[in-house]
């Protein structure tokens, strides 16, 4: 593929993110316009603004592409992976093991940081169980895999299930929104940016090995790939990228399913144009979807998960009506 | 060139008695048909031929140093590998499908470039399917597919190239085309070893014949001497009738 047809539809996104992202720091309770915004973001605009927007909205904006874009590109990884295009971040349990972490923090009444680190330390944990398990007594197919994934993620269920029946009803709107998925608590973006930018570095000369693992491990083996250690690899990466996005707004679901899978309809499926692009149009549809859940009802507010799965599902199933 | 030897090389299927060890030496040059019947390990010489899968004893050497010493890219340049059964859960055009085959010979920042790809496109001509390449394959047909997989490993271009059963789903007019761009590429100076279930095929194209018995025991060596009717009768346990037709022996199973 000549590399000028891997940048255009890259230019494009990062067009239609940047958009995104103006449009969310302009609206709100108090609407600005774009030239307010502008301004504001050259270094000129007045006091309030600047503080409305540098403090209150922009980190926020951040966030939410910071974590769509680790989401999206974590279930294209997922995929590639399983050989499943229905795999996502969190099929193989790993943000039930963020929830657990996240709410036994939230019941023991830690504020901030201790839940994020907690979710964080949970995400690492289901990682590190499933693919010990499945990895266990040598062979591992991603059959096996997904399977031993799926049976870990059922035990996270009943255990969040308990520690959300044992919770005193005070506590249980915070859990809720968590488990849904909410940016109003993300705290600082450059974690997240950071991790984005650097896996999308790392992942970009392995693109083409991952294009040919799609086609089976022993196709590609055969073709001079060490599948096993690319597959380790990915799966630590799209961990990796899973327990930064869910540490930052706990569990939103949808866009690590339909962003690689809308991208793949519209682009093919040349992981080295998929993942970039996935890290763009994954973070722009969350800015997105989070203006939205802080405008809908203003001044009340939404978690964020319930608008990227309004939004996603009908988008997704009227482009899958219309391709071949 | 390169020539592809095993040492006393015993394939692991498990359950199954060693046999006698393969110390076979696959020349430039050379067609090679591997008879046998089925479940008798075919596949599974192939898989470890071509280093995928570990032998129960002995070894496989390129150009005499062993296959695991050597890097799996530079393996990959040397030797290639057309697989009985292939995965497309994404979906891939021809021409993408093609062009993995240039995997081995480009570095990881490299993109493919213009080369590689009207490399890709003489071989989808070669193999009939240049018209399809832009189609996706899962649409193809069985026969269209196969000729895709062949393609592309005639865009991998390695010396020596394993075949799996290439003539599976091929209707008469390509299965002779497939076999005689086989023979063109061994005339190049390439090696072709090849698992066949077509006893027939194996008599008309090939050099050099491996038997496969179901006890675990092998012979190989030039065709001619391996096409012995009472051999080929035993090893598929049934009676055959040979007959002699434009200038090669043709073997019919009886009815009864």
């Amino acid at each position: 593929m000549p590399v000028s047809d891997i940048f255009r539809p890259l230019a494009i996104l990062a067009l239609v993110a940047l958009t995104a992202m103006l449009v969310s720091v302009s609206v709100g309770s108090a609407d600005l316009g774009p030239g307010d915004t502008l301004s504001v973001l050259t270094g000129g605009g007045s006091e309030l603004h600047r503080t409305l927007i540098l403090d209150l909205r922009l980190p926020r904006t951040l966030s939410a592409f910071a974590t769509g874009g680790l989401l999206a590109m974590a279930g294209a990884l997922m995929q590639v992976l399983l050989r499943n295009p229905l795999a996502d971040p969190y099929v193989l349990g790993l943000s039930g093991g963020a929830a657990v972490g996240a709410l036994l923090a939230m019941l023991a009444g830690a504020a901030g940081f201790l839940i994020s680190g907690s979710a964080f330390a949970g995400a690492m944990l289901a990682t590190l169980l499933v693919f010990g398990l499945a990895h266990g007594s040598g062979s591992w197919t991603p059959s096996r895999l997904l399977l031993t994934g799926v049976v870990v993620a059922a035990g996270w269920g009943a255990m969040i299930t308990l520690i959300l029946a044992m919770s005193p009803a005070s506590r249980l709107p915070g859990m809720l929104y968590w488990l849904m998925g909410d940016l109003s608590h993300a705290g600082q973006s450059w974690p997240g940016l950071t991790v984005l930018v650097v896996v999308c570095l790392l992942v970009f000369p392995l693109g083409r090995s991952l294009n040919v693992l799609a086609r089976g491990s022993l196709q590609a083996a055969a073709l001079g790939v060490s599948v096993r250690s690319l597959e380790w690899l990915i799966y630590l990466l799209a961990s990796l990228l899973t327990a930064t996005a869910v540490t930052m707004a706990g569990a939103v679901g949808f866009v690590g399913l339909v962003v690689p899978h809308m991208l793949r309809l519209a682009l093919g499926n040349d992981q080295r144009m998929i993942l970039p692009a996935c890290a763009l149009a994954g973070g722009a549809l969350l800015v997105l979807a989070d203006t939205l859940a802080r405008v809908v009802i203003a001044p009340e507010q939404l978690p964020v998960g319930v608008i990227t799965a309004l939004i996603g599902v009908p988008t997704f199933l009227y482009l899958l009506y219309r391709s071949r | 060139m390169t020539t592809l030897t095993t040492d006393n090389l015993i394939i692991e299927i498990p359950g199954r008695a060693p046999g006698s060890p393969l110390n076979l030496e696959v020349k430039p040059g050379q067609v090679w048909g591997v008879l046998g019947p089925n479940g008798v390990g075919k596949t599974t010489l192939l898989h470890t031929l071509a280093g995928l899968r570990a032998p129960r004893s002995g070894g496989v050497l390129l150009d005499g140093r062993a296959l695991e010493s050597l890097k799996r890219k530079a393996v990959s340049q040397r030797l290639g590998l057309v697989f009985q059964d292939r995965q497309d859960g994404f979906p891939a055009t021809v021409l993408e499908t093609a062009l993995i085959g240039r995997h081995p010979w480009l570095s990881s920042w490299q993109m493919e470039s213009g080369e590689d790809i009207a490399i890709a496109e003489r071989a989808l001509q070669a193999l009939d399917v240049g018209h399809l390449r832009d189609r996706l394959v899962s649409t193809l047909s069985g026969g269209e597919r196969q000729r895709v997989a062949i393609a592309t490993l005639m865009t991998q271009a390695p010396d020596i190239w394993l075949l799996d059963e290439p003539s599976n789903h091929l209707d008469l007019h390509h299965q002779v085309a497939v076999m005689r761009l086989l023979c063109e590429q061994a005339e190049a100076g390439r090696a072709v070893f090849m698992c066949l279930h077509d006893l027939n095929l194996a008599a008309r194209w090939c050099d050099h014949l491996l038997l496969m018995f179901p006890s675990g025991e092998a012979c190989w060596g030039p065709a001619r001497e391996m096409l012995v009717p009472s051999a080929l009768e035993s090893l598929y346990n049934q009676t055959l009738v040979t007959v002699e037709a434009d200038g090669a022996p043709v073997f019919v199973p009886v009815r009864s």
